[in-house]
């Protein structure tokens, strides 16, 4: 059987999925990252290869998220794409009549406005974290809730309590007065979970035109307070997608799927590769005033990537070098 | 005296060159790197915009290689600009530096003098009305020249076949041409690159998609600030276009504007429908450049702006309606203190491939449309 793995590596989860090539989702896995992507990628490929069937070979590799040019370099990615394409190669294939997608993860949260089965326009949040999943995590640990069941408690609150929205902090000293006030703790909740979708769609939706059918993914779309919360805001019924929490991931490996069917080949280096040393290393290049940070991806002692000289002088070396290996491998 | 003056893209290459042609003393700032922004947003007020932080960073950077004079022009608009010189002349004071600050500004009241002899006073002595004049026609040259090679970079990047090749003539023209002396030298240096651009081997065939840039100057002109924006998108594969550079913003508004000639005129009537008056810095030409653009058959628009940027705010909230109106794709870029580039590259990455989508659409309707003999 031929398989397709997809790497989402964001700053607060990395998830991992196989597809088959008609797009089921075989496997998937939702891991922390814990500000460790290399560790992060190698332990998911090994769960993986340990769920993986005896005849499955996989033959294309997609990655996508923050940490996407790391895993792409370590796992021989046959491409690497940026998360809002990603995510919308996968809404698109799995609600193809889909208008707007909201995605909330855990540092970033980002609105993808798609017209007619293609993305017109798009935003990311960009200076505040009041909107995302990590201010969710740190005030559900404040009031000592599991994370899981914050929706849940949510859709229990009978009295409406505002709470600020506008920045993490306001939010949360807010919310604090409003404990000090004697409030139940399923009203705070969920007054928690309507500033979140307020400042949402007050920030990165800002200006855009939410028409349905709005789709909703992410890790926090797990939290129904939150999507009912969309659903009151926006005035119509908001679908949250079977694997929602791992779209990212079915999107890089339905675009791995792709290239790789259009190349011929996959430069996917195979599970051994949990066994290799990764390691960044850099240096400052004195080439010019730039001064520019060289970073070095190591495996077992080889340079594999270089990111980071504004010229270009190290990495196209590298690539060079690189290409020339390859056709000599070839010949 | 040692005169210095801030960076703002190119024109460090043709003040040095003014200076060096007067016989005055220059220290050029090091280009721009995180330890100027460092220094500029250690001694700035916090609430400050960036350009503020990071011009500020030049000066003290140019003081400890020996300046004692900064040269820096002025504007008495509705942006904050207008205050850079007056707030940045008390921050070297409070910091114990004697560093003058001479701000050269056009004049309200019509009374030149304050400003000729400010100068005067740059020149020095030595220094005559045609000997300036010469100079300032030198060095206008050189910027204009810079521009060039900056506009067929542009064009060539997104097209070379053996990639990497612009990227490293613009790095090795960067060093060389910093170190270079006179504008004569300096020149040859700008030349130089230009035909090794010129000999690079270009796919002919290739159409690029093409985004035009509008928004804040300094954000516009100064890579260090933009974060190398026309790079990473040229080696996306687009052909980039800056709607201000500086040898079109010295001929409209000292020569053309001068005679009421200036192109400014075509963008402000581009602009007329949705914002009819000045609202400082480049707001209007923000607006204006984007409609320019949309009519010019660009596939896109890419606003840059500082955090905080009032103009650029004004324009910000009309351009959606722009952009739906003139059916073009409109991203806004709001640039800080913040060098981690991997946001910035997802958000540009993610708007090239929504252009290439759409061009697909509609290639493949006009195509379809064609077939069905309409």
């Amino acid at each position: 059987m031929d398989y397709y793995l997809g790497i989402d590596i964001g700053s607060v989860s990395s998830d991992f999925v196989l597809i088959d090539d008609e797009h089921n989702v075989i496997s998937k896995l939702y891991l922390k990252t814990q500000g460790q992507p290399i560790k992060a990628i190698k332990d998911g490929l090994r769960l993986l290869r340990d769920e993986m069937p005896e005849e499955a070979d996989i033959t294309g590799v997609g990655s996508t998220g923050s940490g996407r040019d790391l895993a792409g370099v370590m796992v021989g990615a046959d491409i690497v794409k940026n998360e809002i394409t990603a995510h919308a190669v996968a809404t698109l294939e799995k609600v193809s009549d889909v208008s707007t997608i909201l995605e909330i993860g855990g540092q970033d949260s980002k609105i993808i406005i798609i017209r007619d089965g293609i993305v017109t326009d798009f935003a990311m949040n960009t200076v505040c974290a009041a909107g995302t999943g990590s201010f969710l995590d740190r005030q559900a640990a404040r009031l000592d809730v599991p994370i899981e069941q914050f929706g849940e408690m949510a859709l229990r609150s009978t009295t409406k309590v505002r709470i600020a929205g506008r920045c993490a902090v306001f939010a949360e000293s807010d919310m604090i007065h409003k404990q000090q006030m004697g409030y139940e703790p399923e009203d705070i909740i969920n007054g928690l979970c309507e500033a979140l979708v307020r400042n949402y769609l007050n920030n990165v939706g800002k200006g855009k035109e939410i028409l349905p059918k709005v789709v909703f993914q992410g890790g926090v779309a797990a939290n129904v307070g939150i999507k009912h919360a969309f659903e009151e805001a926006l005035k119509c019924d908001v679908y949250v997608p079977e694997h929602h929490e791992v779209m990212g991931a079915i999107g890089a490996a339905i675009l791995a799927q792709e290239e790789a069917e259009r190349k011929g080949y996959t430069d996917f280096r195979g599970f051994d590769l949990v066994d290799m040393d990764f390691k960044t290393k850099s240096f400052d290049c004195d080439g010019c005033a730039n001064q520019c940070e060289v970073v070095q991806i190591m495996a077992d002692k080889q340079v594999v990537a270089r990111w980071g000289d504004r010229c270009g002088k190290w990495h196209n070396a590298l690539l060079k070098r690189q290409r020339r290996d390859k056709d000599k491998a070839m010949a | 005296m040692k005169v210095t003056f801030p960076h703002i893209g190119n024109t460090y290459i043709g003040v040095k060159a003014v200076f060096d042609a007067l016989g005055v003393e220059v220290v050029v700032p090091p280009l721009c790197t995180s330890r100027t922004l460092e220094l500029g947003t250690r001694y700035a007020p916090e609430m400050a915009c960036l350009p503020l932080k990071v011009t500020l960073g030049n000066y003290i950077e140019s003081i400890e290689r020996g300046a004692d004079t900064i040269a820096i022009t002025g504007s008495c608009g509705p942006c904050r600009f207008g205050y850079y010189g007056v707030v940045q002349q008390e921050i070297l004071n409070d910091l114990g530096y004697d560093a003058e600050i001479l701000i050269l500004d056009p004049p309200q009241d019509g009374d030149f003098k304050p400003l000729f002899s400010r100068l005067a006073k740059l020149g020095g002595p030595n220094v005559t009305a045609g000997k300036a004049i010469k100079a300032g026609y030198l060095g206008f040259k050189i910027i204009k020249e810079a521009d060039e090679l900056d506009r067929m970079i542009l064009k060539v990047r997104p097209r070379e076949i053996d990639k990497g090749q612009t990227d490293a003539i613009w790095g090795k023209y960067r060093a060389d041409v910093i170190k270079a002396f006179g504008p004569y030298e300096i020149l040859k240096v700008i030349r130089r690159a230009k035909d090794e651009v010129r000999a690079i081997k270009i796919d002919k065939t290739f159409q690029p998609l093409k985004i035009g840039l509008v928004g804040e100057i300094y954000t516009l002109i100064e890579p260090f600030v933009n974060l190398n924006v026309e790079q990473k998108l040229g080696n996306l594969g687009v052909e980039v276009n800056r709607s201000i550079d500086l040898s079109g913003w010295v001929i409209d508004n000292i020569f053309l504007g001068l005679l009421g000639l200036s192109s400014e005129k075509r963008i402000k009537k581009a602009a007329k429908p949705y914002l009819d008056l000045c609202v400082g810095g480049h707001g209007r030409e923000c607006i204006g450049n984007t409609v320019l653009y949309s009519r010019k058959g660009y596939d896109g628009v890419i606003q840059l702006m500082p955090f905080g940027c009032m103009p650029e705010i004004v324009a910000e909230t009309i351009l959606p309606q722009v952009s739906k109106d003139e059916n073009i794709p409109v991203m806004t870029l709001i640039l800080d203190e913040m060098t981690g580039e991997a946001g910035y590259q997802t958000r540009l990455e993610a708007f090239v491939d929504l252009l290439k989508r759409k061009r697909e659409k509609e290639r493949a309707k006009k195509h379809y449309g064609l077939l069905l003999g309409h």
